[in-house]
């Protein structure tokens, strides 16, 4: 069953190769742009804010990084099963035995090494701009540049909703996120009971709350806008039910609300623990 | 031979004995035994349960002891105890009986991997119909259908038995039937821990459906600890199921590298060694370190949950981050688990239905050890928002990014390979292709996953959901598909439908892609994991997802009915080398007979010698005669 041809010349095989690069090559040069300028922009989080316009460059560089790597093997794989199909019915033939080449071997592990420690290091060159809007913990590495006048919230997740607490106002407790425009937000993230995740969808925000842990994260608004809060780490029975809106309103709507809610708090501050950057209720035992 | 007839034994001795039915009336039995037991454990702690009738300790004794008569009545202590007693050891068991010995502990290993494939099937089946009773209650944005408790049941059953049965759904049926044919030895390095395995993950997945009667678990497959710990009584049967999972694993990786490592024939060195048995090789060494540090984590779990300590417990001095940090040294070595057999898979189908020799034999052992390497340090990558160590962060971006060039290996040699080859569509090839097309989309969407600036928004949504979809259904059940259309005849002797199968393969193919492309976009618009309601905005693509989803779950049952057709009632032979393989399982006659070889073969080259001149893949005559 071994055909023992030594088929097609050398010369052949070449082309057919440089075929295949060629057209790849064409096709990454028409495709790569027209992704990186009309599909990158659109995925979301969106430019809410700093972070999340971030995220959205993060998600246009390498959406755009993909689309050669999507295109060599559309074109090498078209081409390849199109050329190398065997005829039905036909005697089973015996390719050539091509066991190894080494320079596609190595200009192989060259790129893809190339590809992925530039993807590393931009990725934390984005990360550590300014922290990307995710949550680091207590101790955090990654800081817009105006964190040191941010306005400081807390979110306390709980089965099953999210509190907010202002300590520039008090400590006041809200159950709705309210924001004034263009200012840094230092948030810090924490959990009464199990884990949960801060998730403030449009703003590009995650920071899982975890019980006694303070996760810091931070995010510079920008225009007013309504968005999403959702838990995203299961919580629980009703976890699908854990969600809100937030809001993110002008510096002077946020005065005024921040004035009325302050008074509809103060009946009830004295009931309210102290603030501080985390909670330890007493160790919890089965709910049900 | 003598002539004396053998008289038949009577029907109903068949079913007496150790066996199945023996083992689940001794199942039953050590079942109540353990539950009054525990019931018979009093102190402090248990008070608090007050007026409920059940304690944990007692559920926790009541399955202990339901698995252990189940594993006595299949016959597993009867060779301890014998050797005790001074009978001489032997390694076999049940291999000549009839139909009987597929219910019973049989030390054949092409039997045990029969039996796994029912019975790895019987539960992805199970997990695939929560799946679709998942996706009904999405249909609309509201809840609906299910009691949410019910719900995250669902979630959670379907997630659980997905990654624990299926960590064995290529290693158990193909591993242990093909392992032992390509390295041209008769039996596995030890028969009846083989058996123990399936057996033992047969076990588990009953103690895993029974957590329905206890209330199920609200904790989804992670089984996260602060939330384990307030859970109903059906969290145990989750511990205790991937407890038993783990053993299974553990056992199942070391007889494969013991195996590997010890009983290779005459000339199989290993640079001959097919590549399939190497991505069992880097999987085996996955499942022997990684499963033990999931058990311990489950123990303590156990133990927060009976004896009331407190690993998991952060405001008694425990952390929550220590049952994540375990769970996901685990887990992530675990994903791996289920993609590199299909790494091994593909690399071993391409040269046969392209007729060349595996393109860069070096490189694709070098891509799954690596992938198999790097994939303990990578785990914190389920953790990037969680609050942990934020200046890790980078690393573990690198690490996993690193991933994907020894990933690339498994793509080069691949593609090289089908280079100028007589290309054959056959099924299994097709499914092999596909798996190009999953695992390049589920390897892209990882990179962005692993990006931790776009992780913030992806993390716990849809779109991570996505991609393990994208990875572990297009990279795993994919190449397990193209594994039973491929090897199947070999196993039983009988063709299956081709007509069927192409019609399985290009409707499971167009409705896989078209139930998970959407839940990238849900994902990225703010729908987290696990949730029973969404924006309305998403009903739309929601709905996509479910219809496609039901048209996937019509097409497994294409599969379903071809199987039974071609098996039970068509019965067409199977020729011994239906696709024209060099592979050894195919030199031997279909179905293959109990003791292998009548000769240990003696090899001389890889099973890849496609174009090359003919070097003689076994030389039956002068091997030395009785390894057994």
């Amino acid at each position: 069953m071994t055909a023992e041809t030594n088929t097609p010349p050398a010369p052949a095989a070449d082309n057919q190769g440089r075929f295949v690069v060629i057209a790849w090559l064409v096709l990454s040069a028409v495709a790569t742009p027209l992704v990186a300028i009309f599909l990158g922009p659109i995925i979301p989080p969106g430019n809410a804010t700093v972070q999340g316009q971030g995220q959205v460059f993060d998600n246009q560089v390498m959406t755009a990084l993909a689309t050669p790597i999507v295109c060599l093997l559309v074109v090498y794989f078209a081409y390849t099963l199109a050329t190398f199909r065997a005829r039905r019915g036909a005697e089973l033939v015996d390719g050539p035995p091509l066991r190894e080449h080494h320079g596609i071997q190595v200009v192989w592990i060259i790129v893809t090494g190339i590809m992925v420690l530039f993807l590393a290091g931009f990725g934390t060159y984005e990360l550590l701009k300014d922290g990307a809007g995710g949550g680091q913990g207590p101790n955090a590495i990654a800081f817009p540049p105006n964190h040191k006048n941010a306005l400081e919230v807390q979110v306390i997740g709980q089965q099953w909703e999210f509190t907010y607490r202002y300590p520039s106002l008090g400590g006041m407790e809200s159950s709705q996120l309210v924001l004034p425009a263009n200012t840094d937000v230092e948030l810090h993230v924490t959990s009464l009971d199990v884990i949960h995740s801060f998730w403030a969808v449009e703003l590009g925000v995650k920071a899982d709350a975890n019980p006694g842990v303070d996760n810091v994260a931070y995010v510079e608004t920008r225009d007013p806008l309504t968005f999403h809060v959702r838990c995203a780490e299961l919580c629980g029975l009703w976890h699908g039910y854990m969600f809100n809106n937030g809001r993110i309103v002008s510096q002077s709507d946020f005065q005024t609300w921040a004035t009325q809610a302050q008074k509809q708090y103060a009946p009830i501050a004295k009931y309210v623990p102290k603030y501080s950057h985390t909670y330890l209720p007493d160790p919890q035992r089965r709910a049900g | 031979m003598s002539s004396i007839a053998v008289a038949t034994p009577p029907v109903w001795r068949r079913f007496v004995g150790f066996n199945m039915l023996t083992g689940i009336v001794l199942g039953v039995v050590g079942w109540y035994a353990g539950w009054y037991g525990g019931h018979g454990v009093v102190g402090p702690s248990i008070d608090y349960f007050g007026d409920v009738d059940y304690n944990e300790i007692s559920v926790y004794l009541a399955y202990i002891g339901g698995v252990i008569g189940f594993l006595a009545g299949l016959g597993f202590l009867n060779y301890p105890i014998a050797r005790l007693r001074g009978y001489p050891p032997s390694l076999r068991e049940k291999e000549t009986e009839g139909i009987g010995r597929y219910f019973s502990l049989c030390t054949d290993h092409k039997v045990v991997g029969i039996q796994y494939l029912w019975g790895v099937g019987l539960f992805f089946f199970i997990a695939g119909l929560n799946a679709m009773l998942i996706r009904f209650e999405l249909l609309r944005p509201n809840h609906q259908v299910f009691p949410a408790g019910t719900y995250l049941t669902l979630v959670g059953l379907h997630g659980t038995m997905m990654m624990g049965i299926m960590t064995s759904g290529i290693l158990g049926p193909f591993a242990n039937y093909l392992v032992p044919l390509m390295i041209g030895a008769r039996r596995m390095a030890f028969p009846r821990i083989e058996s123990l395995t399936f057996w033992m993950l047969m076990a588990a997945g009953a103690v895993l459906e029974t957590t329905i009667f206890f209330g199920g678990f609200p904790t989804g497959w992670t089984g996260y600890a602060p939330l384990a710990n307030q859970a109903n009584p059906g969290m145990d049967n989750y511990i205790l199921f991937f407890a038993l999972v783990g053993i299974s694993m553990c056992l199942l990786g070391v007889n494969m590298l013991a195996t590997i490592v010890t009983m290779r024939a005459p000339g199989l060195t290993w640079t001959r060694l097919p590549i399939f048995v190497w991505g069992v090789i880097s999987t085996a060494i996955l499942n022997v370190l990684a499963a033990p540090v999931l058990v311990a984590a489950l123990g303590m779990a156990a133990l927060d949950r009976t004896a009331q300590t407190n690993f998991y417990v952060t405001a008694a001095g425990g952390s929550s981050y220590l049952y994540q940090n375990l769970f996901w040294v685990f887990g992530h070595p675990e994903v791996y688990i289920l993609a590199l057999p299909g790494f091994g898979i593909v690399l071993e189908l391409l040269p046969v239905f392209s007729r060349k020799p595996l393109w860069g034999y070096r490189l694709s052992v070098a891509g799954l050890l690596g992938v198999s390497l790097l994939s303990w340090f990578v785990w914190q990558h389920h953790l990037f928002v969680s609050g942990m160590n934020g200046d890790l962060r980078p690393f573990y971006m690198l690490s996993t990014e690193l991933i994907s060039i020894p990933t690339g290996f498994t793509f080069i040699c691949g593609m090289m390979t089908i280079w100028r080859g007589h290309i054959r569509f056959t099924v299994p090839m097709l499914f092999c292709l596909a798996w190009f097309f999953n695992f390049l989309i589920g390897g892209l969407s990882g990179v962005f996953l692993s990006d931790t600036p776009s992780d913030v928004t992806t993390h716990g949504s849809f779109f991570s959901m996505a991609h393990f979809h994208y990875t572990i259904m297009g990279g795993l059940v994919f190449t397990f598909f193209a594994a039973i259309y491929y090897w199947v005849p070999k196993m039983f002797g009988y063709k299956l439908h081709e007509g069927m199968a192409k019609i399985h393969f290009w409707t499971m193919f167009v409705f896989f892609n078209s139930t998970f492309a959407p839940l990238f976009a849900i994902g990225f618009l703010g729908q987290p994991r696990r949730v029973v309601t969404y924006p309305s905005g998403l009903q739309f693509l929601n709905d996509w997802a479910s219809v496609s989803a039901f048209l996937l779950g019509c097409s497994m049952l294409l599969f379903l009915w071809n199987l039974v057709y071609s098996l039970v009632f068509a019965k067409v032979p199977a020729e011994a080398n239906p696709w024209g393989s060099k592979s050894i399982e195919f030199q031997l006659p279909s179905p293959v007979p109990v003791h292998n070889f009548d000769r240990i073969p003696v090899f001389s080259s890889d099973p890849y010698g496609y174009g090359e001149p003919a070097r003689p893949l076994t030389i039956p005559a002068g091997a030395p005669a009785g390894r057994d």
